[in-house]
């Protein structure tokens, strides 16, 4: 890439942004792709940081975690939140799935370059095998999500029992899981930042996948052969990574703080 | 079908490159044990040192940043004004953090 023709670069007179060569040393559409991920990173860090702002503007828990119980009154500490793991009801396994979902996700990160690199050397076969591992691996991911947003919405088996005024009088009452008005974990805006930012990563990785297959599919009937060249590849690849970099903070953020 | 061979014979495919391939996996080990140091951490150090855990998890995910942003989006090895082009926004996202944050406090300070 960095080996832009210097010669006519260099004719007497002309600057390197007078046109006809790349002065940023990358193609348009690859730079256009890097622009494109700068402004997503602006609206993740928007949601990222609104999240701290309103977490921070909530009392936190101030008491061992040991004998934590969820309540409308404070932030919930988030790994008695998600210590749920598919097909082990009843045992607190905190984070470990979330930490599962991250593997997965860096694994298919990895076979996205495996299939970048494949790509320069004009390798078909390899490039086939490693983005059908990218795309079964961003199918994990989003089934993984898929289940853990019904274990958030449908909730835990006991609830939490609140006391709430309504009309004038005290109302004692069990909420179960969440949605947008209320939730059993804590105050409102916890479950609606998780499904805000979760949801918005995860329609991300959707998107992904969608543009995986594309790029899978163009491959497998030679597209690429014949173009010449596999940048598509390293495009939708900058693309799959960058999700990866964002479920990065989001597991830091919303999960581990 | 022995067309189809045909009309790629033209493509010339290279051998893959052992060692890059080697250091693509080496990032990613590194990727896969800051993650578990992550998991130690949030295990091992006691919710008492929220400050201390704060700090650690932010370092460790600006290393694992790096390592992606780096290797994987392979802006380490782009020309310096793209490098630069990507890195100097990010002074916005900074500032808005500084600024969430100290209001976020000062939200927190006047309702309790």
């Amino acid at each position: 890439m960095a080996s832009t023709s210097t010669t006519s670069v260099q004719a007497p007179g002309r600057s390197i942004w007078d046109g006809g060569v790349s002065p940023m040393g990358a193609s348009y559409g690859k730079l256009m792709m890097w622009f494109f991920l700068l402004s997503d990173a602006f609206t993740f860090s928007a949601l990222l940081i609104t999240y701290g702002l309103v977490r921070s503007s909530h009392p936190g828990y101030s008491g061992e975690v040991e004998s934590f119980v969820f309540s409308p009154e404070y932030w919930p500490v988030p790994e008695k939140v998600f210590d749920a793991v598919p097909f082990l009801h009843g045992v607190e396994l905190p984070l470990v799935f979330v930490g599962i979902m991250t593997f997965i996700l860096i694994m298919s990160s990895v076979t996205m370059v495996l299939a970048v690199e494949a790509g320069h050397r004009m390798d078909r076969a390899a490039v086939e095998k490693w983005m059908l591992w990218t795309i079964i691996g961003g199918i994990t991911f989003l089934s993984c999500q898929a289940w853990e947003w019904t274990h958030f919405i449908i909730g835990t088996d006991a609830g939490t029992v609140v006391k709430q005024i309504i009309n004038g009088q005290e109302v004692t009452r069990t909420i179960f899981g969440a949605n947008l008005m209320e939730n059993q974990y804590g105050p409102p805006d916890f479950a609606g930042f998780f499904f805000f930012i979760t949801g918005f990563h995860g329609f991300h990785v959707f998107s992904g996948v969608c543009l995986n297959f594309l790029v899978y599919f163009n491959t497998v009937m030679g597209v690429y052969d014949r173009r010449g060249h596999y940048e598509m590849v390293e495009k939708v690849g900058l693309y799959w990574h960058f999700v990866d970099l964002v479920w990065v903070f989001v597991f830091t953020f919303f999960y581990l703080v | 079908m022995a067309h189809h061979e045909e009309s790629h014979s033209h493509v010339t495919v290279l051998p893959p490159d052992k060692e890059k391939i080697k250091k693509l996996w080496t990032v990613a080990g590194i990727l896969g044990i800051i993650t578990a140091l992550e998991f130690a951490v949030a295990f091992l150090v006691p919710h008492e040192y929220a400050n201390v855990r704060v700090w650690i998890f932010i370092t460790m995910t600006i290393v694992k940043a790096a390592y992606i942003v780096g290797e994987f989006m392979h802006l380490r090895h782009e020309a310096k004004v793209l490098i630069w082009s990507i890195l100097i926004p990010l002074i916005f996202i900074v500032w808005m953090l500084v600024a969430f944050i100290y209001e976020g406090t000062s939200i927190s300070d006047a309702r309790f």
